[in-house]
């Protein structure tokens, strides 16, 4: 029986069920201290200097500053920007300046205590606005890291002859990924002067490279593994990088093991956050409702450093313009610097925010043409044959037609939209009501020339013992990796799921499959251990005619093939040549293939207390190939709620350029009181080149709620908001302004 | 002397009175199974039972314990024999990253011995101390629901 | 740190008495926090768990004893408390989660005093009696007396609370509601918190009325004056009006990381109006 397409039992679940599963903070590592962070309080300033004062016993501590870096002072990702210890200046309130080691961990805290930083004040822009007026230079001579734009056609002409044409300004907000376990890390440098990082990561290859330069060491010298991992969402693919460097910077200089492990409030407070963004939107249609011009304007804000966000903005840009067909499109994005801590990858990456633009804005221009939202969207979806924004021709595999009409037909959205509207004329009604559309698509894997780039590889191993062993630095972070791909291979060999096991995600025992991001596992590092399966297989029947159908045959025929080690084969990703994308001028095929969701939010707003509570959710989503509904339908559900938080609740609140509701009793996620129930649908459009057809999955849900909710609540309140997250607070005060 | 049972063992503790339950258990007695999320009481991943009641492990002082009896995601399965409730979990995809999982299984598993309601609105009640930020909860509800003997309604429809 | 751990009412008050500086622990959902953020490092604390008698709940001639150590979970399952203050059930309720209700107790809350404390807006309308016990003397405050301010009471050094009682009212109330409005729907601190009791007579007169908000000043508060307009008038939509208009007389409402002041204000006249008008 085959494995792909069956809720094949989550292979590293019983372990996690159990407590039997080590997460960074479990590993008892023998020896080892604690590491602390120094870090800086103010945005932006020269430091004089840093004092350790009288009163702590300084001597059974280890302390670490910018000057005990052997190497290169940075956080290497894309650029060289970040320091690992801020040296002469800091740029943004929480930037780490020294690292203290302790053995005991509350005396490591302790010390913090008598640490003293001398300033020289600097001016500091603490937002998108202050950045660009340049209230303090950071980046350049504009405070811009880097821009974009998107021509095709002449939008300024075409808005001229448009029938109805919006301008809105739509803005998102920071958002915590608030993955249930901090971030961790544990260092020692072994006696042949390896140096060794476990923790609680996404990406082990992207800490190898970021050793180097500070460390000098070859790649060889760098050992990464992943402890068991209790959540990413993007929050520990680049951030990782530094606690990294800081543990490795102790263990240095301790000659021992160092473990650090942030706990809830230095993690809100310091780590990567989803980039905040303002979206000047202007759209045009014609008299049959058709899109004919879109002007975009994206600004992101970075915070202090560059991270990740010229990715991010690429693909917030990519997006922009939703899944629909538009002649003249004209986008421009900018990421700016700002002396906040620098923001970075989460899950969506730039997609959820240029997109909750995109849809929202059919909101007005239903209002505006005063042809419902729905019949606009139809008139303009993207089918097979259609050209993006890029001039990407979407040739196969498109889906989004039929996601749109499972959840308005599952949702009865017409017949809602109508009692919706009596119950809302209601006068002694308790509550207003609304149901809300949107749709979406998302590239799957790395963006235009990406995955060209990374050059990934995955292996597959026969071993002496007669197991499949997958290789791969495809890190687990509960998305259901381990089992996606074990079922992959399972179906390639033509095996059960349970022969399949996978090496330890240990960058001395497994190649770089690139990082654990932008929905490419399944996809990408599926398709290349589905391709190393086949030959496998192709090199088993070579030597034993008929394949082993038992474990005991398979084990004899390791025996012979396997004898001297096992058999592996590997696989690289190789450039598809018809699939071009110019990174200049950003025209071309942006990403292989696309996912698409349709999703509907029914809702209800206390005509009290303006809380709004979710009734329901209605999704369907084209996903290529469900190689584990359950898992899928998980995946779903858990981006759709982390992106109703984002919608209704979660709310960083900055003040002087720092995170001050950095607990979990003041930034509110949603528990599951606040979880609507939700009806999945799971699209299944073919992607050729994916293995089974399988495309991306885990980013699509996080694009699509926002802009819903919003739909819903113009329906229920008859307000628009542009703005979110939508708080009882916005409503009241929105409905004061009215009166 | 604190004297108390973990896990139907009796257990003793002459270290700090104010070292937390949470701690005692990890680093004492090589618990790991409970984890720590927030050390606020907010995130219930440190979830245990006392005398059959579940509370936030992170919040109570060894020294409050003498006499109970701890009872800790260890006592229900193991990997190779999962107690039902863990199988549900495991069925029903209730787990992802699992780091929230021995909480929300403490919780469940009291719920479960006081005989709870089967209905989503219950569960979703009982659990509300355990925040999850994988799954959007529902597959945790169907997973309790099973344990209860009912059988979710939800699962995938495949187009 | 020093925790001193009394066997007996006798015992803890002494040690009290002798350690005026401790901070008394009991369920320790509060206090514990502050340990876990440092903030009570070196200091003494009197661990009040071993004083058994001070968890329970009793039947009285009169109405109800709570224990100062009963727990929110004992209380809100207690059979004649459901059945006689059902608003200090519902708000107990929505105490945290389930393993903070199982902890946390009404003394340690009272004691504790934060303004957003969930149960006291209950308490407030049942005119619940705190008892408190000293090494040398018994007090009796009304629950709206015993707080000072943010986080603080009119506890004395040396001074425990030892109960609460609740009096069950000659009549049962026409009409009673509990609502709080916190940051979510549950495991919230709240906004903004409603409890209320209304007595009507003949032609919808009021007979008596009693009406409390928590979080929008820095202690609970009864609505004194909105509850004087409002009795011995007939119970229209207009009395209503002219009452909430006295609302800002009794309540302070503030801007903070949770919500804003116009945003409480005005929600709070609508949890009233909604009350009273039986909607």
């Amino acid at each position: 029986m085959p494995a792909v397409g069956q809720d094949k039992l989550r292979k590293e679940g019983p372990k996690k069920l159990t407590g039997a599963a080590l997460y960074v903070d479990d590993i008892p590592v023998k020896g080892a201290w604690h590491g602390v962070t120094v870090r800086s309080t103010v945005p932006h300033a020269r430091i004089k200097d840093i004092r350790f004062l009288k009163g702590f016993p300084w001597k059974q501590a280890v302390v670490v500053t910018a000057a005990d870096i052997p190497g290169i002072n940075c956080v290497r990702l894309i650029e060289d920007d970040q320091p690992l210890l801020a040296d002469a200046i800091t740029r943004h309130v929480h930037e780490p300046v020294a690292l203290i080691a302790h053995p005991d961990r509350s005396a490591a805290y302790e010390s913090l205590k008598f640490v003293e930083i001398e300033y020289e004040a600097l001016p500091a822009a603490l937002t998108i606005e202050e950045s660009l007026r340049k209230k303090a230079i950071l980046r350049g001579s504009d405070n811009v890291f880097k821009q974009f734009r998107i021509k095709k056609g002449d939008a300024a002409k075409a808005m001229k002859k448009a029938w109805k044409t919006v301008d809105t300004v739509f803005r998102v907000p920071h958002q915590e990924q608030a993955y249930i376990e901090p971030q961790g890390m544990v260092s020692w440098f072994e006696k042949d002067g390896t140096l060794v990082l476990l923790g609680s990561l996404q990406c082990p290859y992207y800490i190898v490279k970021a050793m180097q330069p500070i460390f000098g060491l070859p790649e060889e010298k760098i050992r990464v593994v992943q402890a068991v991992t209790g959540g990413g969402f993007g929050g520990k693919e680049e951030y990782p990088n530094m606690i990294a460097g800081h543990a490795a910077l102790l263990a240095r200089k301790a000659k021992r093991p160092i473990k650090m492990i942030y706990d809830r409030h230095e993690d809100m407070a310091v780590t990567t956050k989803r980039h905040p963004a303002v979206v000047r939107h202007r759209a045009g249609i014609d008299r049959k409702g058709k899109l004919v011009a879109l002007d975009i304007d994206v600004v992101m804000d970075a915070g202090a450093y560059l991270t990740l966000s010229p990715v991010v903005l690429s693909r917030g840009v990519l997006h922009a313009s939703g899944p629909y067909t538009c002649a003249d499109v004209d986008i421009r994005a900018r990421c700016v610097a700002t002396n906040t801590p620098p923001n970075g990858a989460y899950r969506g990456f730039g997609a959820p925010q240029t997109l909750f633009a995109a849809e929202l804005q059919w909101e007005n221009l239903s209002e505006a043409s005063k042809i419902d939202s729905l019949t606009l969207r139809e008139r303009n979806l993207v089918k097979i044959g259609s050209e993006l924004s890029t001039g990407q021709i979407l040739k196969e595999s498109v889906g989004l037609k039929k996601c749109l009409e499972v959840v308005v037909k599952r949702s009865a959205y017409a017949k809602r939209r109508k009692e919706h509207a009596l119950w809302n004329k209601k006068k002694t009604a308790p509550t207003w009501r609304g149901i809300g559309l949107a749709a979406v698509h998302h590239g799957s894997g790395f963006t235009g020339n990406g995955e060209v780039f990374l050059k990934s590889r995955a292996s597959l191993s026969l071993t002496k013992r007669g197991r499949f062993r997958i290789e791969a630095a495809a890190s687990e972070i509960g998305q259901g990796s381990m089992s996606t791909l074990s079922q992959i291979v399972a179906d390639a060999l033509g095996v059960p799921y349970e022969w399949i096991d996978l090496e330890v995600n240990d960058t001395r025992r497994v190649p770089d499959s690139g990082p654990t991001v932008a929905s490419r596992t399944c996809m990408v590092v599926g398709g290349l251990l589905h391709a190393a399966a086949r030959d496998l297989k192709a090199a088993i029947l070579a030597k034993t005619k008929k394949f082993p159908k038992t474990e005991t045959e398979l084990q004899a025929a390791a025996k012979a093939l396997a004898a001297k080690g096992p058999l592996r084969f590997t696989r690289r990703f190789e450039k598809n040549t018809d699939i071009e994308f110019d990174d200049k001028t950003y025209r071309g095929d942006a990403y292989g293939s696309y996912g698409y969701a349709a999703l509907a939010v029914d809702l209800e707003v206390d005509r009290t207390t303006y809380e709004v509570s979710v009734k329901k959710v209605w999704t369907a989503q084209d996903i290529g190939k469900a190689i584990n509904p359950k898992i899928v339908e998980g995946q779903i559900m858990g981006g759709t709620l982390q992106a109703l938080g984002w919608a209704l609740l979660e709310k960083p609140v900055y003040k002087n350029g720092a995170m001050i509701n950095n607990q979990l009793t003041n930034y509110i996620i949603p528990t599951a009181m606040d979880a609507p129930a939700m009806d999945v649908v799971l699209v299944e459009e073919p992607y050729s080149r994916g293995p089974f057809g399988a495309k991306g999955v885990g980013e699509m849900p996080m694009d699509i709620p926002a802009p819903a909710v919003c739909a819903a609540i113009r329906q229920a309140t008859g307000l628009l908001f542009p703005e979110i997250p939508v708080t009882p607070e916005s409503i009241a005060e929105a409905l004061r302004r009215k009166k | 002397m604190i004297r108390f049972t973990v896990n139907a063992k009796t257990r003793t503790f002459s270290g700090p009175p104010f070292k937390r339950l949470i701690d005692v258990l990890r680093e004492d007695f090589g618990l790991t199974g409970t984890k720590e999320g927030c050390s606020e009481g907010e995130c219930g991943a440190c979830s245990v039972l006392i005398d059959g009641k579940p509370v936030n492990s992170c919040l109570i002082p060894v020294c409050q314990i003498n006499g109970a009896k701890i009872e800790t995601v260890e006592s229900l399965g193991v990997p190779e024999k999962l107690h039902p409730l863990q199988d549900s979990f495991l069925r029903e995809g209730g787990t992802q990253c699992g780091i929230c999982t021995p909480g929300m299984l403490m919780s469940a598993v009291a719920y479960l011995r006081a005989g709870g309601d089967a209905s989503p609105e219950a569960i979703r009640e009982q659990l509300a101390g355990n925040l999850c930020r994988c799954t959007g909860y529902q597959q945790i509800v169907d997973s309790v629901a099973r344990a209860l003997g009912t059988k979710p309604k939800t699962g995938s429809k495949a187009k | 740190m020093k925790v001193l751990t009394p066997r007996d009412e006798r015992d803890a008050l002494r040690l009290y008495r002798r350690n005026p500086d401790a901070f008394p622990l009991a369920g320790g959902t509060d206090l514990m926090v502050l340990w876990n953020a440092g903030l009570l490092n070196k200091k003494t604390i009197l661990d009040l768990s071993g004083l058994r008698d001070w968890s329970r709940i009793r039947e009285t001639p009169k109405g109800v004893w709570i224990g100062a150590l009963a727990t929110h979970a004992e209380i809100r399952t207690h059979p004649a408390i459901r059945e006689r203050f059902p608003l200090l059930v519902d708000s107990c309720r929505t105490v945290g989660g389930r393993q903070i209700q199982n902890r946390g107790t009404l003394g340690g809350n009272i004691a504790n005093a934060s303004p957003a404390g969930d149960t006291f807006p209950a308490l407030a309308v049942y005119a619940a009696l705190v008892h408190t016990v000293s090494d040398n003397d018994r007090r009796v405050m009304p629950i709206d007396e015993i707080f000072a301010g943010v986080k603080k009471t009119h506890l004395k050094a040396g001074e425990l609370i030892e109960g609460v009682e609740l009096q069950t009212p000659p009549n049962p109330p026409s009409r009673w509601r509990f609502r709080k409005v916190g940051t979510r729907a549950a495991q919230a601190i709240s906004k903004t918190v409603f409890a209320g009791q209304l007595w009507l007579g003949k032609d919808k007169v009021v007979d008596d009325v009693k009406l409390a908000l928590g979080s929008v000043a820095p202690t609970v508060k009864r609505l004194r004056h909105v509850e004087t307009h409002l009795t011995g008038r007939a119970l229209d939509g207009k009395t209503i009006e002219s009452a909430l208009r006295l609302l800002p007389g009794d309540i302070h409402p503030i801007d903070d990381i949770r919500s804003t002041r116009e945003y409480r204000l005005q929600v709070s006249r609508n949890l009233i109006r909604s009350f009273l008008m039986g909607r």
